[in-house]
């Protein structure tokens, strides 16, 4: 490592930020282009499972906190597609590398959704999840994606409740609405303990070498577990993992260790519905096409 | 084609400093009118928008110091081994 590369590093340790004009190493602008790009990926492909769902809404009121959630979420692709192009990718070469299975997005967006149930843990326990890791964001090192962050978490602080919400309706409803619920519980409790990622420590992940995450992937697990299974098991639902229990004397939580491949697998585009997302969003970008081409050309 | 990018300062509340909020990809004003509605204040979280391409701002990033200007400032000025010669001639030093 080159003087100059181990002085930003020191810097960026010590709790310092880079601005998109300071200079940088180029294997950090590359990490920050990959990360920051599969986040902006997984909020644009993260409202496919949502907008299956607009046209089924059981009431107004959902169709409408449902529709603004995936608004949001459009939104928040496109601030962070703007701290991407700032770093030198444009917009256009992200959306190609999505389409075309080169970039990669988040594993929980890689699953169907079978049911209303599904709707409710999606937005209460994968935003959740969601929220640990991008609260952990704010402390970014590049700060422009720190900054855009600080809108991004304020945004989504409703969403949480509003899955909360949808989830507490369902079990105070029928039998048949509780076990809804209960189902989607076990389809997803898989993909929400794969959601931070192996169990790497922090010294040996270069996102937190390079101080672009703030904590280690266990940790966010570790406080995501601490956060909600209480506020699961308090409704009655039973987390389908039998060796989950919280070590009283570390504090730690212990559970049956994840498949780890399973994890490779879906994020590298063998989801169950990665092809089938993938498709849709392909279709929407050739359908809308002929929209940007004539604004562009009027504006010309 | 037209495709430029739109710096947004936000102002949250009557009387506070405008401040930086994002950036956005708009063809022309009508639209860069619209996102910036639609971005930055669906929640009545601005009671107004500065809207501006960004080719128009000037940024500047380097203040070099080359005439030492410090005299400008408040640590320009070391006071005190002065004060205490003077307080000494004076006899009003404290011992």
């Amino acid at each position: 490592m080159d003087a100059r590369t181990q002085e930003f590093l020191e810097y960026v340790q010590a709790g310092g930020q880079v601005e998109t004009d300071d200079w940088m190493p180029d294997e950090y602008r590359a990490r920050l282009v990959k990360f920051i790009e599969m986040h902006g990926n997984s909020e644009l492909m993260g409202v496919l499972p949502e907008r299956d769902w607009i046209l089924r809404a059981p009431t107004l009121q959902r169709k409408l906190a449902l529709t603004a959630k995936i608004q949001d979420e459009v939104g928040h692709c496109q601030l962070i597609y703007r701290v991407v192009e700032d770093l030198g990718k444009p917009r256009e070469r992200c959306l190609d590398d999505l389409l075309s299975g080169k970039s990669k997005f988040h594993n929980v967006f890689h699953y169907p959704t079978k049911s209303w149930g599904d709707v409710g843990v999606i937005a209460w326990l994968v935003d959740a999840a969601a929220i640990i890791s991008q609260k952990a964001l704010l402390k970014c090192s590049y700060a422009p994606y720190a900054r855009v962050m600080k809108k991004v978490c304020w945004e989504e602080s409703f969403h949480i409740l509003h899955g909360r919400d949808t989830v507490l309706a369902m079990v105070t409803g029928t039998p048949a609405q509780f076990e809804l619920v209960q189902e989607a519980l076990n389809r997803w409790w898989t993909p929400l303990m794969h959601f931070h990622g192996t169990p790497i420590p922090a010294e040996e992940d270069p996102m937190f070498v390079w101080r672009i995450k703030s904590q280690a992937n266990e940790d966010a697990r570790q406080q995501f577990l601490d956060g909600y299974v209480p506020q699961i098991r308090e409704l009655g639902l039973e987390i389908p993992d039998p060796k989950l229990r919280k070590d009283e004397e570390t504090g730690v939580w212990e559970y049956t260790e994840p498949d780890w491949d399973e994890l490779m697998s879906v994020v590298t585009g063998h989801g169950p519905a990665s092809e089938e997302r993938l498709a849709f969003r392909r279709l929407s970008r050739n359908e809308v096409d002929w929209v940007a081409k004539v604004v562009l050309a009027e504006a010309a | 084609m037209a495709d430029l990018i739109w710096e947004v300062f936000r102002q949250e509340r009557k009387g506070q400093a405008f401040v930086h909020g994002g950036s956005f990809h708009a063809p022309d004003r009508a639209f860069a009118e619209a996102y910036a509605r639609e971005f930055y204040a669906r929640r009545q979280e601005s009671v107004a928008l500065w809207v501006v391409p960004r080719e128009e701002i000037m940024a500047i990033e380097e203040f070099p110091d080359e005439f030492d200007l410090k005299y400008r400032r408040v640590d320009g000025y070391s006071i005190k081994a002065r004060l205490k010669e003077a307080r000494e001639r004076a006899g009003t030093a404290q011992s």
